[in-house]
Formats: structure tokens, sequence, C-alpha cells
């Protein structure tokens, strides 16, 4: 495989520009600013728990703290990988490169792994900087490590499922804008889309609630591992990949 | 080393190259001419297995440049036209990447592209970042990526477009060094270039090709005929028909007469040299031989004729 080149021209590409550092500056503030403040308000409802016995009975950190967060986390997530997807293939096609990119001698899947494998590198860069929150957790009171692991694996999913719909849509335009607002477009879509279950009946329902991308990684954040929602994100990953080989390969016939 | 065989390329309903036939011998430099949007980068294209031909074939290295592209890849160096390149690298780790991509073992690769950086006279640069070089610069970078790799077929769209005259130069020997080892095609819209560093010339006008062959070829199927310049002090009436009497001279043109020497074009078949004669001629008649050289024909004339010949056919046509 001739991944490797790709991926570290990637990785290059993203720490010699400001993208890596804009995007996990501020992706690290946000998440923080809901981790203090799911944190504050747990805090205060163990208090007022302690005051009034009766009320605190199911007080979890786990359910309480954790959940929330990465539940809120899967929602910055959906603005955020846009932007590290973007550029991918839409800059390439724009600058040109592309054309020596592809009469190197290397199969189109490989330029693809490349490229998803350092986006996704730096995603879970990101995402280990976040290990900090369940950390602080740990340092003052005693966390189960099981859910947070699922969680993360959640979270590993759902981005993964974000970055490949995001490079196929990258592949398709040679806009740079076109590209993050179209997979912003597709992903809040996706999201929404489960919203519409509440009104619905019967097999839609069913239907518009297995669609949705977040409500899978809800159990992963219980620490539920659901071979359903395993499914769900495999094989939206893998067609969206398979998608965006299909539409590089669509230039060496269709020109 | 490249076969290329009744190539069409299609753009919707635009056709950019139309039944493009020729090829290029092992070790030769090919250039291809012709005016703007002629079809030189869509042949390119195709035969750096970037895009499909919509009908016809092409053959690289022998090997099909659409059923086994990747055999082909492995063994081309392209240059696209202006040098597109990655602005946010620096040139060394640009390199690198292409080194690496193109398959240049680990051990040698530092030691690779630092010799194709000082082919390409640019080793002071490598550590700029490529969006800050001047246009030159990033062409001479293009021009190295291409080297890579030691490609057996090099093929590079506009190689000295941007550069500056001592530039211009030094890649032109650069070019002209790697025949023999290498096969290159490369195209140009500047035509002492393909005289400089070309063994052959395919000119192609409107996706067709015109003409092709070596330069002395094309001239001499332009120009049947060759031409001498001569200025003689003397009678020109007497020296004109005196001109027309020699043997092999077709032709006799007037032309101004300077210092009181009339001046004259004379034609004679390309493989007729009449130069002794003539001087004996107007020393044996008591004239005074002020000029005598021959007037070369050059691409650049062949070029003109056969661009402006088409344009005027299809004027023509048009009209008809």
């Amino acid at each position: 495989m001739r991944w490797l080149p790709v991926f570290k021209k990637e990785m290059r590409l993203y720490f010699g520009s400001p993208v890596a550092y804009v995007v996990s500056t501020f992706f690290l503030l946000i998440s923080g600013w809901f981790f203090s403040q799911i944190f504050l308000y747990y805090s205060e409802l163990s208090m007022r728990s302690f005051m009034q016995p009766q009320f605190g009975q199911n007080l979890n950190i786990t359910e309480n703290v954790m959940r929330p967060l990465f539940t809120n986390m899967s929602v910055v997530l959906l603005f955020f990988i846009p932007m590290l997807t973007m550029r991918l293939f839409a800059e390439e096609k724009k600058s040109g490169t592309i054309e020596l990119l592809l009469t190197y001698p290397v199969r189109d899947g490989e330029v693809l792994a490349g490229k998803y494998l350092a986006a996704g590198a730096f995603y879970v860069l990101l995402l280990a900087l976040t290990l900090l929150y369940p950390g602080l957790v740990g340092y003052f009171t005693r966390v189960e490590w099981g859910p947070i692991l699922t969680g993360y694996l959640g979270l590993l999913l759902l981005g993964g499922t974000f970055l490949a719909i995001g490079i196929f849509v990258s592949s398709l335009t040679e806009n740079q804008i076109v590209a993050g607002f179209g997979t912003f477009a597709v992903l809040l879509s996706l999201w929404v889309i489960g919203w519409g279950a509440e009104f619905a009946a019967g097999t839609l329902r069913t239907l518009l609630q297995y669609l949705s991308i977040t409500d899978h990684m809800d159990g992963f954040s219980r620490g539920v591992i659901d071979t359903k929602d395993l499914v769900y994100y495999a094989t939206a990953m893998g067609l969206a990949l398979f998608l965006t080989l299909r539409s590089l390969e669509s230039k060496r016939w269709r020109g | 080393m490249i076969q290329v065989n009744q190539l069409t390329k299609r753009y919707g309903p635009v056709t950019a190259i139309q039944d493009v036939s020729f090829s290029v011998e092992k070790g030769q430099i090919v250039g291809f001419l012709g005016p703007n949007g002629a079809g030189k980068s869509t042949t390119m294209k195709i035969l750096a297995c970037f895009m499909p031909a919509s009908s016809g074939s092409a053959r690289v290295a022998g090997y099909d440049v659409f059923s086994q592209s990747l055999e082909v890849r492995r063994r081309i160096g392209y240059l696209p036209e202006n040098a597109p390149l990655y602005a946010d690298l620096t040139v060394a780790s640009y390199l690198d990447f292409v080194a690496e991509i193109k398959g240049v073992s680990r051990g040698s690769r530092k030691a690779r592209v630092a010799e194709v950086m000082e082919r390409c006279f640019f080793a002071d640069m490598q550590h700029r970042m490529i969006g800050k070089l001047s246009k030159g610069y990033r062409q001479r970078v293009g021009l190295a990526q291409a080297l890579l790799g030691d490609p057996e077929v090099l093929i590079l769209d506009e190689p000295t477009i941007g550069l500056d005259p001592k530039q211009i130069t030094e890649i032109r020997s650069l070019i002209r060094s790697l025949a023999g080892q290498h096969t290159v095609i490369l195209s140009t819209h500047i035509l002492p270039e393909v005289s400089m560093v070309c063994d052959g010339v395919i000119i192609i006008n409107r996706g067709r090709i015109v003409a092709q062959g070596t330069e002395s070829e094309l001239i001499g199927q332009m120009f049947p005929t060759a031409r001498l310049q001569v200025r003689v002090a003397g009678d020109s009436e007497d020296v004109e028909r005196a001109l027309r009497s020699l043997p092999g001279v077709l032709s006799v043109e007037r032309l101004q007469s300077r210092d009181g020497a009339a001046g004259f074009i004379v034609e004679t078949p390309r493989d007729r040299d009449v130069r002794d004669e003539l001087v004996q001629l107007v020393l044996s008649r008591g004239w005074r031989l002020r000029e005598l050289h021959q007037v070369g024909m050059s691409l650049e004339e062949v070029f003109i004729r056969v661009v402006a010949g088409e344009e005027a056919d299809t004027v023509a046509e048009e009209a008809s």
C-alpha cells in the first residue's frame, strides 16, 4: 500500500497551515465550556441532593456528566468536521495538484486511504485531548471507565462517519466553501431527520429513527454497544468511502 | 516508446483533438507545437493517464494508457501546465513526498531529492514555502518533481514558461541533456525552443496534426527550393539576365538596390548549390560581388505557413 506518503503529506498540510491549530483550539474551547457548565450543574445537583436525600437517589456521574457531554460533543462535531474535510479533494482540484497526484503511480484507493486516515488521525488527536475532562472528574471522584470508553468508541464511529461523508462531498466539487457547507448540510439533515419520528407512525417512524446519525451515539454514551449502531456507522462510513472512490474513478473514464 | 493512434477527445460538443497519430522513438526529444488551444495539453493529459480519450489508443513504454495506467504512471514524469504544486509545503518536504510516492527507496531518497534540486538549480530554496516562490522557481520545482524517480518518459507541458532568459537557457540545456536515456515530449509555443531542444517536431492546430518530422524535413516539405541572396555592383539588367541563364536557377527576384549594387533573390532546387558558378560568373564579367548568402527557411516560416494555410482552407470552406 502506498497510502503512507499521501497520509504524511496531508498531516504536513494540516499542521503546516493554521487549520489544525484553529480547529483544535476552538473545539477544545467549546467542548471545555460545555464540560464546565455540565459539571457545575452536577455539583449543584449533588449539593441539593445532599440537603434533601429523597431527590438524589439515582445521581450518577456517568449518567449526568459524561452522557450529556458526549451528546454535546457530537453536535459540536457536526460543525467542526466539515472544516477538516472540505479541502481534502476540493483544494487539489482547484489548484490543479490533483492532476499530479492522480498521475503518480498510486491507486485511487491509496490516495483516498491516505487522506481519510490523515483526517482520522487528526480527529483521534482531537478526541484524545478531551480525555482531560473524564480525567479531571476521575481526579475528584470515582468514575466508571467502561461507559466512558464506549462513549469514546461511539464518538470515534460518529466522527469517522462524518469524515467519510465530508470527504465524499469534497470529492464532488472544486469549491471548498461548497464542500464545507454541503457536508454540513448533509450532516445536519441526518441529525434532524430523527426529529420527524415524533410525528410519524409505523414503519416510517422506525425508519426515521434509524436514520438519525446522532441517535445511534446515545447507546454508546450510556455504556451500551449495540450491533444495530455498529452496523449503522459501519455501513454509512463504507458507503460514503465507496462513493468517494467511484467519484474519483469516474474521472478516469469520464474525463 | 510512445505510440499514439487515432486519438480523439471530445468535451461534450467540443472536439479538443481529432485523429491524432504519432510515435516517438526511445531517447528522442519531440516538440509539440501549436497555437493556444490547439490541443497540446489535452494530448499530454491523455498520455499522462490523467484523463481518457474518447476514442483511439495510446501506448507509453509498451503499456496502454487506459487499461494499464498504473504501469504507464510508473514510467513517466509529468509536468502539467503551470506546474500545480502544494503552496503550504516547503520545497524539500514536497520533493520528499514525491520521491516517496514514486517509490524511491527510503535510503536513497535524500540523495535523489538533493540531486534533482541541484540539476534544476534551486538547492538554495529548499526550505522555502512553495507558495512564496516566484513563478520561475515554481516551474523548476515542477520540473524537478517530474525528474524524480528517473522515469523513462517525460511529458512536459510548457516547461520554460515563466522563466527568465538565463533560466530558459539552463532548463533547455538540462532537457537537452536528457536525450538518449529519456524520451521527452514537450509542448511549447516558442518556436526557436523546438529548433534548439528537439529532435522532431509535431505541429498541431485546432485538434489535428498538420505536420510532423524533423525540422529540416519540414522545411524541405514546405519549401522545396533553396534561396540565395546576392548583391552585385554592375548593370542590373545584365546581371539579372546572366543570373537567369545560370544552369539550375529556377527564378530570380529583384530586390532594391543599395550603394549602387543591385540585389537579387536566386531560387534553386534544394539539392543544387550554384554558389561557386555564381561567383565565377560575376568575376568573369568583371562585376563586383558585394554580398552572397543563403536565405534560411526557419521553422517559424513553416509554422506560419502551415497554420495560416489551415485557416485559409477553412475560410474557403465556410465561404463555399
